[in-house]
């Protein structure tokens, strides 16, 4: 699995043949060929060939759980922010609570961020989003962070190694939404040390054993402070 | 035609370039925090910054498409670039230059997959010296790459033009002015295809021959630097730090 390098690609590159491989996300393919479409990483390992994103906009994809920012309230319906290319409908019906027509804007306001579920992406790229999800509401305190949409992976870890590995050692909530927001709850101290952590994470998404070096990093912070 | 001016002398350029040799050119790709991607260019005495936003909802409403993104590149002299001081705002030449490099990112810019969408790329001159739109499109085209927008190719431009009856690649700065024509041109360099050309001034069939495959053969070398410059930016990030 493991590769010694990982190798960037830019737009044009060519990554291989369509007898071989198959193309995956990232690419595009003419005349049998394959090619990178995005600044990304290569990935290989199976049988299609990926380009992982460096940067770039979030790519919406139904069921990704969310931290959106109200923009605006409509009559029965608000659009909301997830830092895609597109705002996200929430319509009334996909709010736990018992709305009016025309009340909007006292559950929710301009401003107001919540932790949403992507309910449907359309050919038009039209975006809907959900409240109605375990764990889902309106979020009240705490801090939001910002972070590359194509870093989230890293900062989650395999199975949730890494975010559970700073929730241990720092004693805040946080939710980290696929849009590349990440919501902190907790005492300065360890918020403080969360969004620290998390930059780091984010300049070295790319090198290998990540998570036992924050490990180490965190346990000998711990033991800094008794 | 100034006969005062000479701008050959013994087979050299009047800056000491031999004719088929590029000004010197150095990219930076990934230079503004607010921009999604971004991209500073030297291109001689050419200084230019390109910036790209989105892609995001197009506005005014009206021209959004709903099968494919729009691209607004918007190209803009400073003030202070020129040495006579340029009236600031758009006037009939940069609409123009906005306009055909709109085009030509359009075409290499996967638009069907951002629907209703703007893709909007800001070129900035702070500095002119000859040959500001294909310094412009080769800023933006980087800035692009830098913002992660799927492209099919990396564009480049380069200019080719007639001095003294001598066909030269990159005019600079007086040969553009008392030179006989000047033929900017942007490529795909993966296949070939020609995104933009245009022609100011005369040129005979063979001559304009020659001053294409010329800047074309320019805009290849380019491409390596462009290519070079985005690497260098995220090999570097890669490595941690």
């Amino acid at each position: 699995m493991k590769q010694e390098k990982r190798e960037i690609v830019i737009p044009s590159q060519l990554l291989g043949e369509i007898k071989n491989k198959k193309a995956g996300r990232g690419t595009f393919v003419e005349n049998g060929k394959i090619y990178a479409e995005i600044l990304g990483i290569l990935n290989t390992n199976s049988d299609y060939i990926n380009v992982i994103p460096l940067k770039g906009r979030y790519d919406p994809i139904e069921k990704d759980f969310v931290i959106g920012i109200v923009e605006e309230a409509m009559a029965s319906s608000w659009l909301v922010d997830i830092n895609a290319a597109y705002p996200a409908l929430l319509h009334v019906n996909e709010v736990p609570w018992d709305v009016e027509f025309g009340e909007t804007e006292r559950y929710l306001n301009h401003g107001d961020s919540i932790m949403a579920k992507v309910l449907q992406v359309d050919q038009e790229k039209k975006l809907q989003i959900t409240l109605k999800d375990r764990n889902l509401y309106k979020i009240k305190g705490g801090q939001i962070i910002n972070v590359e949409p194509s870093k989230v992976p890293r900062i989650i870890g395999k199975k949730g190694s890494m975010i559970s590995l700073l929730k241990k050692y720092t004693k805040c909530r946080i939710f980290v939404g696929q849009n590349g927001r990440i919501w902190i709850d907790g005492d300065d101290d360890g918020v403080k040390k969360v969004i620290d952590t998390i930059k780091m994470i984010e300049d070295e998404a790319l090198s290998y054993g990540l998570t036992n070096k924050i490990e180490d990093l965190l346990k000998k912070d711990a033991k800094d402070v008794h | 035609m100034d006969a005062d001016i000479k701008l050959f002398e013994n087979g050299k350029r009047l800056d000491g370039r031999k004719p088929d040799e590029l000004r010197k050119i150095k990219i930076e790709a990934g230079v503004l925090h607010r921009a999604e991607g971004s991209c500073y260019l030297e291109w001689g005495g050419n200084k230019v910054i390109a910036a790209v936003y989105g892609p995001r909802e197009a506005i005014p409403r009206h021209t959004q498409n709903p099968l494919r993104a729009i691209v607004n590149a918007k190209y803009n002299m400073a003030a202070f670039s020129v040495d006579e001081r340029k009236r600031p705002g758009p006037d009939r030449r940069s609409r123009e230059i906005s306009k055909v490099i709109s085009e030509a990112l359009e075409n290499i810019i996967l638009v069907e997959k951002y629907p209703r969408a703007s893709i909007d790329v800001n070129i900035e001159v702070l500095n002119a010296e000859a040959g500001t739109r294909c310094a412009g499109l080769t800023a933006a085209a980087v800035a692009l790459v830098d913002a992660g927008i799927p492209m099919r190719d990396i564009p480049v431009a380069c200019a080719a033009g007639k001095i003294e009856d001598q066909v030269v690649l990159d005019l600079g700065k007086d040969e553009d002015n008392y030179g006989t024509a000047d033929l900017p041109v942007a490529i795909a360099p993966r296949t070939g295809e020609i995104l933009l050309l245009q022609m100011d001034g005369h040129l005979t069939l063979e001559e304009f021959d020659k001053a294409l495959d010329l800047a074309i053969k320019g805009c290849h070398i380019i491409s390596d630097i462009q290519k070079k410059a985005i690497m260098e930016k995220y090999q570097s990030v890669s490595e941690g730090k």
